[in-house]
């Protein structure tokens, strides 16, 4: 694995859907989340790092090193005691054995980070064994996302379907079909802002240059593998990075992101597709030392 | 005071959770003083020092919303990292179709506070530190906007901009009242580290101002 990256980022992601509903409200009955008081549309943060942790995985295959520790679909069965029982020990000799390497909580990370892509980019929380006093605590990644809004208010419209396979034996006697909802956004385009961490790529988790890679390109490409009869056409329209030149950074992020504009063009009411909308860098809000780069 | 700093930091949403409602997680009404010593140490913090947050002055008026996530509700076994590590055979992976559950968080929007803090200089100070040097350092970071990592108001994804304060005029958005918040969380002392204890205060907002300088801190 190369070198930690040496250099602090921050990144505005453009992504749109159209007839689709890009995430769920559970609160809400799945409706696509939205801003009560502003009409605003909303991706959670989360919701974009299980697309990204979902790519790496689908390219990756579980290789060395890009193991995803968060998966979906995969049965689980785990207990201390096994792994009590594998080590041959119990809790006195986990005292001991952190006695005799008091180091043991930094390997234990260290292994983590090397092996699993999702812990070295987003980080993880690790716990102790139950009882001893074993603890590798948390591990911040150096990639942090905020929370996807929509440009303009969005409208959810309901779509009612029907289906005419009918699940229980006792509702066949009485009908022929059975009601269904959808809920879709007609079209919206949507803007996350991230941030990554050189110190933190450094000092903790060793996220270097290859990752980072692999992190465009799974932005990239995060709904090109994750189409599905709810989601309707997503794509990522945008990806701007912003480099700067020290690990610390040259200027603060808000700067850099106020140099992103995007707004809706003066002729349109409706924005239905993505050429309504038009995307502005203003390069001169940013200094020279940061370098600016469109990835599609 | 010397060293003192004000720093004006605001965001879209804030998540500064009430340890008494951490599952389905609530916030606080106005940013922690332990919430605000860790957005300063992300901008800068050095073994040698040790900020005192002074005071939080409250900006924008208090408003709620809330969103409902999926999330794991289980962590990365050290017991079963051992293992593999040493060798042995056991799934290291968290589905989150199994682990999964919806929790609620009451968020705080449209917040934006101005932190003053100063700070005092440790014992682990290396012989050429002094309290000049950490202060340069800290304005300069502040001015143009350098940090160790992006500062955040109590979660990650709430990510909190930050600038330097250099009016001397600090206006909020509750001149001429008095709020009583009630036990608010201080901060935690970790003097033990085996045994780390919260410490709570009783907040009161006078004028918009959280004053925590000199506070009664209740175990």
């Amino acid at each position: 694995m190369g070198e930690a990256i040496k250099n602090r980022y921050e990144f505005v992601i453009l992504f749109d859907v159209e007839n689709g509903n890009p995430n769920g409200d559970p609160d809400a009955g799945n409706l696509p989340r939205i801003d009560p008081e502003s009409g605003y549309g909303i991706v959670t943060d989360v919701c974009l790092k299980r697309k990204i942790r979902n790519y790496v995985e689908t390219v990756k295959e579980d290789s060395e090193g890009y193991k995803i520790y968060i998966k979906e679909d995969v049965p689980l069965n785990r207990s201390d005691n096994t792994a009590y029982e594998y080590l041959k020990t119990n809790e006195k000799d986990i005292k001991e054995l952190k006695k005799k390497d008091p180091d043991v909580d930094r390997k234990i990370r260290d292994f983590m980070c090397e092996n699993f892509y999702d812990i070295r980019t987003f980080g993880a929380v690790m716990t102790t064994f139950v009882k001893a006093a074993l603890n590798c605590g948390q591990v911040r990644g150096p990639v942090q996302l905020g929370f996807a809004r929509s440009i303009d208010p969005i409208i959810s419209q309901e779509v009612t379907i029907t289906r005419v396979a009918i699940t229980t034996e006792k509702d066949a006697e009485n009908k022929s079909t059975e009601m269904g909802r959808k809920n879709i956004v007609p079209y919206a385009l949507y803007r996350a802002e991230g941030y990554i961490s050189a110190n933190l790529a450094r000092k903790v988790t060793g996220f270097s240059e290859e990752d980072l890679e692999l992190l465009w390109e799974s932005i990239i490409n995060m709904f090109e593998i994750d189409h599905s009869a709810a989601r309707g056409k997503m794509a990522v329209r945008e990806l701007i990075v912003f480099k700067h030149s020290k690990e610390l950074g040259d200027c603060p992020a808000y700067k850099l992101f106020d140099a992103v504009e995007v707004k809706k063009n003066e002729d349109v009411i409706y924005p239905r597709q993505y050429k309504d909308y038009s995307v502005a860098i203003h390069e001169e809000l940013v200094p020279d030392s940061v370098e600016i780069s469109r990835k599609i | 005071m010397s060293h003192g700093v004000k720093v004006r930091v605001w965001g879209e949403l804030a998540l500064f959770s009430r340890p008494e409602m951490k599952v389905e997680r609530c916030s606080y009404d106005v940013m922690t003083p332990s919430a605000a010593r860790g957005i300063l140490e992300a901008i800068y913090w050095h073994p040698g020092m040790r900020w005192e947050v002074d005071k939080i002055y409250v900006r924008k008026p208090i408003r709620f919303t809330s969103v409902r996530r999926n999330e794991v509700k289980s962590k990365v076994l050290a017991s079963n990292v051992l293992t593999v590590m040493n060798g042995g055979e056991k799934p290291l992976y968290i589905s989150s179709k199994d682990e999964i559950v919806q929790r609620a968080a009451i968020l705080l929007r449209e917040v934006e506070y101005v932190i003053e803090a100063h700070f005092e200089m440790t014992e682990r100070a290396a012989a050429g530190d002094n309290p000049g040097k950490f202060k340069d350092i800290i304005m300069r970071r502040l001015r143009k906007g350098e940090c160790y990592h992006m500062p955040y108001f109590g979660c990650r994804e709430f990510p909190a901009n930050f600038a330097l304060f250099d009016e001397d005029e600090i206006d909020t958005a509750y001149p001429g009242e008095v709020k009583d918040l009630g036990y608010m969380l201080y901060d935690f002392d970790y003097s033990n580290p085996d045994d780390i204890q919260p410490m709570f205060f009783r907040a009161k907002l006078e004028n918009g101002v959280l004053d925590v300088r000199d506070c009664e801190v209740v175990r």
